[in-house]
Parts: structure tokens; C-alpha cells; sequence
């Protein structure tokens, strides 16, 4: 719901393979839309201003900050959030596989936005080192892990994923 | 028996549906008819409330009402939250404004707060409150605070001191006076907040069928919360239920109920509208807990050899505008001052005072970093002033296994004695030296500096209490659909709770855990409850599961022994059924549960009480202390002051471990938590008490490339105070962090004497330091 006196905007998108459609006031950003608009609510928020990750979604494939991105500025284009990696009735992907055989989740509101950057960072390169992994996930915040055991996961994922290729 | 789930790091329950974003927290409900709030805060540190005017902010289109104090009063008892930990010597009415009244103590404090159909339009009509103040002498920090003629934090105070008190025990001024070596340090502490990445929220949902009022809300504890809302609110246990979805993280800061808390709740009550409030992180920085400074003057002495012969000095703690759990922040940090060591002589005196900053309440770690730091601190200095390498000196006076179990004179908040019940710590400082390999240490610093780096070590020791009692609850049921149930008071954050308790369970009635459901943070499901604080929850709680598991374990088997006439003995419950040993003679679990359930008008079975289900209580007789020991390698880069940690091995007691995976998770977060403290994060604030970083990107917690791999051993001395042995770890990992990361600092640079005294280590500090160094080298 939103404040009369503003303009409403159509969305038009493709969320998780699935054309989607919404309305929304111009300074929506883009987790808040998918959240309470699409009620796609695994896309987390934590800070509004861009550092702690929580609502990284891949826009075209890319990591973005769903609290940086207005709602408005994703048409047409296609988003991807947690919920998309897995559907309901499958088993847990490669992935997510690994985030629970390693304990890389503890309380999992950080765990949506660094599964997403994760998958960007391993479509990018296969086989990240552990530096590596830890660059790319300097944007993530988590205060309940340690981060060990997410990038133990991400690198377990890494090798498991390739083995897939062979 | 031999454990079967008892020790194994099994699947966690709570991870798939988190892992598919389908698990719910608080701002992912959307009942019917929400509403949502947003709440005024004060922007001044100080003020006297001339007037709010409300009447642009309601005319908003959307906004449903705009709420000061006056109009929740019809709905409250009290203006003010009590006080929530009991306390003895504070002074009276020194609890929390629901809405501030007439006088506003911290920028942040809850002034009014509009209902509106969205977040975004009550957020505009807050803007559009006119909140007139007059501004007032903040006191900015605590030092100011007990100066003669400082001004008063809030006007209805006679002074700015909370509580003072001494601690101690033995002779030290005795002792002092023929020690071999005497050192003096002034150490400032900083611990900022908790920052769970999710935030505080809060949804009310009152139902008009039932009548019954529902408060879901991230917190720690729902028992204790519905305890205050009833009495703010004048209700009842049926007329409130206070119910957790998934909680994003505690570290402290939702151990408390709070004003916003409150507010909402009684706004809804109101209004009868379902209304949520979350808070973004900007508000986390302003209004929720932190545990802030300690200022400490000590000096310490030692004899020839550098055993211990005293500490004495003076403390003062920051407490900010509110405490709202009395003086535990201060008490802890005096009592953890000794820690793993014997420490013959001890006098400490203890001041918590009032600053124009937020509330505190204790962050993970509750005040024992800052008394682990100090004893840290006064070992490196003593060692320097001994001629003493400062890895021996520890060896000399850590606890030797042969006084164990170990009293020292102190008492715990509670009033309970202090008494380290099991641990070799001697065992576990050489196994960590050995783990970081501590002799080829001198090869590691020789190549760094070929490098033009400086390398340095550090070794530090702490001990935690945990499991606080005075209980914690547990049912454990058997239904007659086969289903076993726990239902529980204590409130998982993200530890992996559900999958310890389901593995406790597991363990005596012979059925999958992840078959087991637990039931936590529910107050309709079981009358009490404490809820998580303390690393508590799997001594206290795991324990009471324990204990009632055992019960039901035991009906099934009698009723099992009755139905195939054999021994209770002989029968076993193994894979959700219960059998003859050794036969094919076997009923389910659910078919023991019929029985046990009865049929109408029919006598259960001779000897059969009603229902497959126990409740116990278990109550500690203390707490259990399970000490650690940390060892670092770092780098200091001489040109920038930029430290890098390069190595980290943690040695942990743990007692009994229930799930090996889970307890290294917490020590990994709760060692992360206490790196930001030692390195990173500073809440600061402008000499008018303005807070200056109120974002993630100017308060900066510790990201994954600061961060080394952390080398985990488990050492488990059971803890002969509880059924299980257990011994909590929820904080373990935050204690002797800062101790061991500042002296490797020191020793990468070559410093003696105690050169770093302050918490958090800028790295503008340290290069002031290396500049010194060079100066006074180069003299
Ligand atoms: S919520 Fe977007 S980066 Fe924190
Ligand atoms: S798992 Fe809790 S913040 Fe990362």
C-alpha cells in the first residue's frame, strides 16, 4: 500500500523464470517490492544502505543490492532471489547442500544475499581460491558465523560443481 | 547405553527451509489488515519536551493516528518499564519512558509514534511531527559524569551514579607493599553493539475471536516478555501471547523488552489493528542496547618468580541514559577479572554511571571480555617488568588441574558462590601452543621481516561462566499421532537450538531428530521460560530435555513391558518403536501413546499414568565454567599500522559437546564478534552526545578478508553440575580474543610496558606508536 498522493508505477519482470507483475510508488526499491509487493520475503533486509548484503538478488545474472535498486528501474529485466535456486519440491541444491553440511548458516538472514553473490561468484569462476572467495564476499555481512564455515561450504560447492561439469 | 545422537554433528533441523528462504522472521508476516509504525526520536541528547504537535503528522492521507504518551495512557499501568534484571542499592525510578513524558536522555529515545497503512507514509508523517525542545547539558561520558558540578543525565536524579560497590578479597594493600614487581595501567574499554543483521521488530495481532492479543516478536525471550506486557498492560496469561518466528540474531540486544516493544502492543490494543514495527539499522545504532566504555585504573604485583600476589584499582562504567538490567554489565567485567588464574589478593572498587547516551545491557560476552582484558594486560605488563617471557608467566599462574574444582571468594550476581567445577587448563594452554606451533614461530617473524612486516604472537587465557539458572523449562511428548514433541522456554537466535535439543531427545526415546519437533519461543505452549542469555540454553534447557526424555523414555517402556509381558529391562526404543531385545515383538511409539492417552470411561492399564509426556525444570546449582585459551599470529605493517591476523587457535572447554559442528559455530562467531571489538568497531559519539556512526559503512564489523582461518579445539571436561556435562559456548568465543590480538600486537613490534591500553586498536594508533618508536630509537 502506498501514499495516495504518488504516482503508481507498473512492474513488469520476470522473477525466478516466472513473468511477474506489480505496482509501486517511484522510490520503492527493488527488496521491498519483491518482499511485501511479490511476497517473496527470502530476500532479507538489514541495513538500507548498501553494506550488509542481506538483500543481494542477481539482476540479469548480475549481484545487486535489492535496497539500492528502485523497484521501477527492474522492468523488464529478469531477478533471481533465494527462492528461485530451489524449487519447493526439489532437493536443496549443490549450494545450499554444502551451506548445511558445513554449518555456513547459523540464524540465515545473512545466508539469502551470500547464497546469491555466491552463485554469481562461482558462475564467474569455478574455482575460486579461498582469498578469493573472501574478496568477493567482503560485501556480506554475517554476525553469527564467522565466515569460515560459508566459505569451507563455498569451496566444497566449488569443487562439487565441477565435478558435475567432468 | 552408548550415545547414539549425543556428540554427533548431525544435520541441523533449522537449516532448509532457511536455506530455501521459506523461513518466516517477524517483518515476513503479513496478517489481514496490517498496519505499520514508525516511530519520533529524540534528535537531542538532553531536552526538556516543550510541546508535539501532532496535527500535520494526522492529516496525512494514510495515517491512522499519531500517538504521544498521554494517548497510550488509557492503555498502560505504568509510564515507565521497570527495571528488568533484579537489583539491589539502585536508585528509584530509573526505568525507561515507554514515550519520553517531559524530558528526552539519549538521541533515539522514543518520543511518539504513528500508525499508518505503510512504513513509508508513517515514516513521512513522523517528519512532519513538531517536536519543540529545549536543549539541556548532555553528559557525554562517564568520567564527566561523577566530576563535582557535572551536569545531571536526567533531572529527576539526585546524581549521575547508578550503583557503586567494591569487590575484592584478601589483603592487597599488605601484599602490595613487599611484592618484587608493581605495575599500574589505566585500560579504556569500548564494546559497541550487538548487530544481528536482522533487527528488533515487532508485530502485534490482536484477534477478535479468541480476544487473545498475539505479540510476535525477534527477541530472546518471550516469557519474560509476556511477563512485562502483562503488567504494563494490565492483562492476563490468556489475554497475551508472545510468539518468536525466526530470530536473525541476539548477541544481547534482544535480551530486553523494549519501550518500541511496548508501544506498538499497546497501540494495537487501541486501535485493534495489527501493527508491525521493524527497525532499520540507522534506529539499531540509536536506540538499541550497546555495552560502551570501561574505564580501568589498576595496578598489579608480583613476586621474584611473577606469581600473582595482587590487583587492586578502580572501574567506572558507562551505563548511558538506562540500565535496564541493573549493574550486571559492571558486575561481571569486576568478577572476571581473575579468570583462569589464582590470584591470591583482589580489590576492586566499581562505579556505573549515567551518561546522555543509549541504554545498556550486556553484548555477547556480558562484561567478562573486559575483566579477561584487564587480567591479560596486567600479565604482559607484569612479565615485562619481571624479565619474563609473557607466555611463561601465564604457564605460572593458571589453576593447576589438582585444585580443581576451584572456589574463589567471589560470588556470581546471583549470590552463588564462584567455583570452576572441572578443566585442565594447564593441558589446554600447552595444547594450543602446540596447535599454533609456537617454537617455529621465530622462522614465521624471521621470513615476515624479510618482507618488511612485523610478526608477533600472542597468548591469552578466559573462563565464562554459563548456564545461569535459576531454570529453564522443557516438555517432552509423546502425541497419539506418534509425533514427539519439545516445548521449551528457552529462544534460539540462529545456535542450532532446535537440532541440540531434538539430539537430547533423540537420545532416550530412539527416534530420528529430525523427526523430533521443538517448540520454542511460544508462551501458549508452556507456562515459563527464560530464554536465551547467559550461555544457557543447552546446559539449562538441555538438561531439563534430558531429564524429561528419561521420564517419557521410561512410561513407554512400562507400558511396552506391560503389553508383552517381559521385563522393562528387556524391552528397547530403537527407530520410533519399542521392541523385545533381541526378537521381532515390537509396537510403535504411537501405539504406546493410545494407551498412555486412555479411552473414555476405561481404566488405563495397572501401573500406567496418563499421557507419554514429562515436564522438568532442571535447576542449576551454579554455574558451569568452561575456560579457553586463545593463540595468535599477526602482522603489523610498520608503514600504515594496518594489522593483519595471520593465525588463530582457539583451545575451548566445552564440556560434553552435543553437536561437535555447532559448538565450533559459535565459538568461530563469538571469536569474529571480539576481533571487531579488538580492531574494528567504535560507536562514537560528538561532544553532545550525538552518536557519529550511525551506519555499517562508518561502524565497520568484521568482513570475511579481515578475518584468518580460526583453528578450533574442543576440549571436553564434563561439567559434574549438570545430567548432560555440558558447559555453555555461546559467549566462550568473545573472551580472551582482544587480550591475545593486542599482545601479539606489542610483540610484533618489539614494545614492552603495556604500550596499548585502549580497545578498539586504531591502526592510526598504532602508527602514532610506531612513530614513537622510531623517535625515541632514533634519540
Ligand atoms: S539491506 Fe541492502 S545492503 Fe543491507
Ligand atoms: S547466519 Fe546469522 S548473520 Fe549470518
Amino acid at each position: 500500500m502506498t501514499n495516495s498522493a504518488e504516482t503508481l508505477h507498473t512492474v513488469a519482470l520476470t522473477v525466478n523464470d516466472v513473468p511477474r507483475e506489480g505496482t509501486c510508488v517511484a522510490r520503492q526499491n527493488l527488496a521491498d517490492f519483491l518482499r511485501h509487493d511479490l511476497h517473496l520475503t527470502g530476500t532479507h533486509v538489514g541495513c538500507e544502505h548498501g553494506v550488509c548484503g542481506a538483500c543481494t538478488v542477481l539482476v540479469d545474472g548480475q549481484a545487486v543490492r535489492g535496497c539500492l535498486m528502485l523497484a521501477v528501474q527492474a522492468k523488464g529485466r529478469s531477478v533471481t532471489t533465494i527462492e528461485g535456486l530451489t524449487r519447493s519440491d526439489q532437493e536443496l541444491g549443490v549450494l545450499q547442500e554444502a551451506f548445511s553440511q558445513h554449518h555456513a548458516l547459523q540464524c540465515g538472514f545473512c545466508t539469502p544475499g551470500i547464497l546469491m553473490t555466491l552463485v554469481e561468484v562461482l558462475q564467474d569462476d569455478p574455482d575460486p581460491s579461498e582469498m578469493a572467495l573472501r574478496e568477493a564476499l567482503s560485501g556480506n555481512l554475517c554476525r553469527c558465523t564467522g565466515y569460515q564455515n560459508i566459505i569451507d561450504a563455498a569451496l566444497a560447492a566449488a569443487a562439487a560443481l565441477r565435478q558435475n561439469q567432468k | 547405553m552408548d550415545p547414539r545422537f549425543i556428540g554427533q554433528s548431525v544435520r541441523r533441523q533449522e537449516d532448509d527451509s532457511l536455506l530455501r528462504g521459506t523461513g518466516k522472521f517477524v517483518d515476513d508476516l503479513d496478517p489481514h489488515g496490517l498496519t505499520h509504525a514508525a516511530f519520533l526520536r529524540s534528535p537531542v541528547a538532553h531536552g526538556r519536551i516543550r510541546s508535539i504537535d501532532t496535527s500535520f503528522a494526522a492529516q496525512v492521507p494514510g495515517v491512522i493516528a499519531v500517538l504521544t504518551l498521554a494517548d497510550l495512557r488509557p492503555v498502560l499501568t505504568s509510564d515507565r518499564l521497570p527495571v528488568q534484571f533484579k537489583s539491589d542499592g539502585l536508585p528509584p525510578n530509573i526505568g525507561p519512558y515507554i514515550l519520553a513524558k517531559e524530558e528526552v536522555v539519549y538521541v533515539g529515545e522514543t518520543v511518539a509514534l504513528v500508525i499508518a497503512e505503510s512504513r513509508a507514509i508513517a515514516e513521512d508523517a513522523v517528519a512532519l511531527i513538531d517536536l519543540d525542545i529545549e536543549e539541556l547539558d548532555p553528559v557525554t561520558g562517564c568520567q564527566q559524569a561523577v566530576q563535582p558540578g557535572a551536569p545531571k543525565a536526567a533531572l529527576d536524579r539526585s546524581n549521575n551514579i547508578y550503583a557503586q560497590f567494591d569487590m575484592g578479597y584478601g589483603d592487597v594493600d599488605q601484599t602490595f607493599a613487599d611484592a618484587a614487581h608493581r605495575v599500574s595501567l589505566a585500560l579504556v574499554q569500548h564494546r559497541g553493539g550487538a548487530h544481528p543483521i536482522e533487527g528488533r521488530g515487532v508485530l502485534a495481532h490482536p484477534d477478535p475471536m479468541s480476544g487473545q492479543m498475539t505479540v510476535w516478536s525477534s527477541t530472546q525471550q518471550a516469557h519474560e516478555a509476556r511477563g512485562f506486557l502483562i503488567e504494563l498492560l494490565g492483562l492476563d496469561e490468556t489475554l497475551l501471547r508472545v510468539r518468536t518466528p525466526e530470530v536473525g540474531g541476539g548477541f544481547g540486544a534482544k535480551y530486553l523488552l523494549y519501550p518500541e516493544e511496548v508501544s506498538v502492543t499497546a497501540a494495537s490494543l487501541l486501535l485493534g489493528r495489527p501493527i508491525k514495527w521493524i527497525e532499520d539499522r540507522r534506529e539499531h545504532f540509536l536506540a538499541a542496547i550497546q555495552e560502551r566504555d570501561q574505564f580501568w585504573d589498576v595496578e598489579a604485583a608480583c613476586d621474584a618468580s611473577g606469581k600473582l600476589v595482587g590487583i587492586r584499582g578502580t572501574m567506572i562504567h558507562d551505563g548511558g541514559a538506562y540500565v535496564p538490567q541493573g549493574v550486571n554489565l559492571a558486575y561481571n567485567a569486576a568478577t572476571a577479572v581473575p579468570g583462569p588464574y589464582d590470584l591470591p589478593n583482589y580489590k576492586l572498587s566499581v562505579q556505573a554511571v549515567a551518561t546522555n547516551k543509549v541504554p545498556t545491557i550486556p553484548v555477547r560476552g556480558a562484561g567478562y571480555p573486559e575483566g579477561t582484558f584487564v587480567m591479560e594486560r596486567v600479565l604482559d605488563a607484569l612479565a615485562d617488568a619481571a624479565g619474563l617471557d609473557r607466555i611463561e608467566i601465564r604457564r605460572r599462574n593458571l589453576i593447576p588441574v589438582s585444585a580443581m574444582p576451584f572456589s574463589t571468594p567471589l560470588k556470581s550476581r546471583s549470590g552463588s558462590g564462584i567455583t570452576y567445577d572441572s578443566g585442565d587448563f594447564h593441558a589446554m594452554y600447552e595444547q594450543a601452543l602446540k596447535e599454533i606451533d609456537l617454537d617455529g614461530f621465530a622462522d614465521r617473524k624471521a621470513k615476515a621481516a624479510q618482507a618488511g612486516l612485523l610478526r608477533g604472537i600472542g597468548v591469552a587465557c578466559g573462563i565464562k561462566g554459563t548456564g545461569r539458572g535459576p531454570y529453564e523449562s522443557a516438555t517432552v511428548r509423546i502425541g497419539k499421532s506418534g509425533k514427539v514433541t519439545v516445548f521449551t522456554g528457552a529462544m534460539p537466535m540462529g545456535q542450532g537450538l532446535k537440532t541440540a535439543l531434538s539430539q537430547i531427545t533423540a537420545e532416550s526415546l530412539g527416534v530420528d531428530p529430525g523427526d523430533i519437533t521443538v517448540v520454542c519461543g511460544d508462551t501458549n505452549t508452556i507456562s515459563l521460560g527464560l530464554g536465551g542469555f547467559a550461555s544457557r540454553q543447552t546446559v539449562v534447557a538441555g538438561s531439563s530435555v534430558s531429564v524429561a526424555a528419561k521420564a517419557v523414555r521410561d512410561q513407554a517402556l512400562h507400558i511396552a513391558a506391560g503389553l508383552f509381558e517381559a521385563d522393562v529391562g528387556d524391552i528397547e526404543l530403537v527407530d520410533g518403536m519399542a521392541r523385545v531385545k533381541g526378537t521381532e515383538i515390537q509396537t510403535s511409539l504411537k501405539e504406546l501413546a493410545k494407551i498412555a492417552g486412555g479411552s473414555p470411561g476405561y481404566s488405563l492399564p495397572t501401573g500406567v499414568t496418563p499421557g507419554l509426556e514429562a515436564t522438568e525444570y532442571f535447576m542449576p546449582t551454579g554455574l558451569t565454567y568452561g575456560m579457553g585459551v586463545h593463540a595468535v599470529e599477526l602482522e603489523v605493517d610498520a608503514e600504515t599500522g594496518a594489522v593483519t591476523l595471520q593465525r588463530y587457535v582457539v583451545v575451548n572447554d566445552c564440556g560434553r559437546a552435543i553437536n561437535p559442528k555447532i559448538v565450533v559455530g559459535q565459538i568461530h562467531g563469538g571469536v569474529v564478534h571480539a576481533i571487531g571489538n579488538a580492531l574494528f568497531e567504535f560507536m562514537g559519539y560528538d561532544e553532545q552526545a550525538q552518536p557519529t556512526t550511525t551506519t555499517l559503512a562508518d561502524y565497520l564489523m568484521p568482513t570475511a578478508p579481515e578475518i584468518p582461518r580460526i583453528d578450533v579445539h574442543l576440549a571436553e571436561y564434563p561439567s559434574p553440575l549438570n545430567p548432560l556435562g555440558v558447559k555453555g559456548v555461546g559467549e566462550a568465543g568473545c573472551l580472551p580474543t582482544a587480550g591475545a590480538i593486542v599482545s601479539a600486537i606489542e610483540n610484533a613490534l618489539g614494545a614492552k610496558n603495556n604500550m596499548i591500553q585502549r580497545i578498539p586498536v586504531m591502526p592510526q594508533d598504532l602508527f602514532q606508536f610506531i612513530q614513537q618508536g622510531k623517535q625515541s630509537s632514533a634519540a
